[in-house]
């Protein structure tokens, strides 16, 4: 199955069709913890794009070795690997976002994403469409991490990237933030909006 | 392969490999960046620091600390200078020791660009989900406060994180750690509500209860100490 799809299909399936949030619905749980503004949103998705590709050809190239009764913890012990590195480079060379993002780089670890692209993917191809693949999914995670947090940041604050967008008169004008929207029940109700949204324009993907 | 892949000792042979590679490339990265991820947690510090005293230095923070922090001092409980490297005293073991008198208390000396004095002590507490700490800088009169930072390591943005905005420790500003003559630190209160006491205080985060909370409590357990060195300054 794996060698009928092309390689652009791979890279740009996870985008919309086969987005890993909406559709395969993994790594929720990060959704909900990174979202409340848009700055971490974006950080996190480039560093969950950049451990799931390099995750993704590490496993693909020692992938025909691995003992299938460990291969989950081998998985394990790979992604851990490249988040720490991730982590100890952004200190040395992007402090300012490492301190905002400390806790939320090593959520990467438990990002149901990663294992589940490993599994699926990386486990049964070859390195170059398992580094596509996982570009492709790291960007469709960043995709829905930027429309949840930019939802939740401008509702919620009145702001986005930290600027002031919600003008001052609106404000006098009785307008006032929705504290709920910070809150991350409401990353999930946003997310549902948007797999509603996505499922009513994509016929195929519905259930009964 | 003739390697039979799913015997023990293959299993263990490259469960061990393996993990002895990452750790060597973890090690590696380690020692690689420390110097450079010290240096700048040290600049970090250093515009912590000066953030107290609503200095934001250009590129070169160190010059810029080196200018402005004229003198360093670490007293104890009673007041007495005991030594004057502050800056590698670590408040958060230091704010940990239950017994006052074994305590380091380091203090910044600030002169700013109008020839004032402002003493900056640094403060060490928890937060909701981890640490939070920040840098309070007192007028040379001992008791009113002339700014105060504060940073936290993981609490919930637009709730328990709002504590490093400006809205929050500006609330600070010309706030009384003595009143009346008696020392009491400002503490935190729900927005709306009094303390117990006369005590200044200033509102805690709607959202944010517990990391107010912490804010409180670590203004009284890191300031409390310095309630003699305080008092030789106001008394000066």
């Amino acid at each position: 199955m794996a060698e009928k799809i092309s390689n652009k299909s791979v890279l740009l399936n996870p985008f919309s069709k086969n987005n890993p949030v909406i559709v395969q619905v993994l790594g929720i749980c990060s959704v909900l913890a990174v979202t409340a503004k848009l700055e971490p949103a974006i950080v996190m998705g480039l560093s969950v794009i950049a451990v799931l590709a390099f995750s993704n050809v590490i496993i693909s190239l020692i992938r025909s070795t691995i003992p299938t009764n460990i291969r989950i913890i081998v998985q394990l012990v790979v992604v851990a690997g490249l988040v720490v590195i991730v982590d100890q480079l952004l200190k040395a060379y992007a402090y300012d976002v490492s301190k905002q993002l400390s806790v939320f780089i090593g959520l990467i670890i438990t990002n149901c994403i990663l294992m589940g692209r490993l599994e699926a993917f990386a486990m049964g191809n070859k390195p170059w469409p398992s580094f596509l693949d996982g570009i492709g999914n790291g960007i469709g995670y960043t995709i829905i991490l930027v429309i949840t947090g930019f939802f939740r940041e401008f509702l919620g604050s009145g702001t986005l990237l930290g600027y002031q967008v919600v003008p001052q008169w609106c404000y006098d004008h009785g307008y006032a933030n929705n504290g709920l929207m910070i809150l991350p029940p409401m990353a999930l109700i946003v997310v549902a909006v948007v797999i509603w949204v996505h499922r009513s324009s994509h016929k195929e993907l519905q259930e009964d | 392969m003739s390697v039979n892949k799913q015997s023990v000792s293959y299993t263990i042979i490259y469960i061990v490999v393996l993990v002895v590679v990452v750790a060597a490339a973890l090690a590696g990265v380690s020692i690689a960046l420390t110097p450079r991820q010290n240096e700048n947690a040290d600049a970090d510090k250093m515009k912590q620091i000066l953030a107290s005293v609503h200095i934001v230095p250009d590129a070169d923070v160190v010059t810029d600390f080196n200018r402005y922090i004229t003198a360093q001092a670490v007293v104890n409980v009673a007041g007495d200078i005991i030594g004057d490297d502050a800056f590698s005293i670590n408040v958060a073991e230091q704010s940990k020791i239950a017994d006052l008198s074994e305590r380091k208390l380091p203090v910044y000396m600030c002169t700013l660009s109008d020839g004032s004095e402002k003493y900056i002590i640094p403060v060490y507490g928890a937060g909701l989900w981890g640490p939070i700490w920040g840098y309070v800088a007192i007028d040379s009169d001992g008791s009113t406060v002339y700014g105060a930072y504060f940073a936290h390591q993981g609490e919930t943005p637009g709730l328990g994180a709002e504590i490093e905005k400006p809205a929050f420790s500006g609330q600070f500003e010309s706030k009384h750690l003595f009143k009346d003559g008696r020392f009491m630190p400002v503490t935190v209160v729900k927005a709306g509500q009094k303390p117990a006491g006369d005590e200044d205080y200033v509102d805690g985060v709607s959202g944010g209860t517990i990391t107010s909370k912490g804010v409180g409590e670590m203004l009284q357990n890191c300031i409390s100490p310095y309630e003699a060195y305080l008092n030789s300054l106001r008394n000066k």
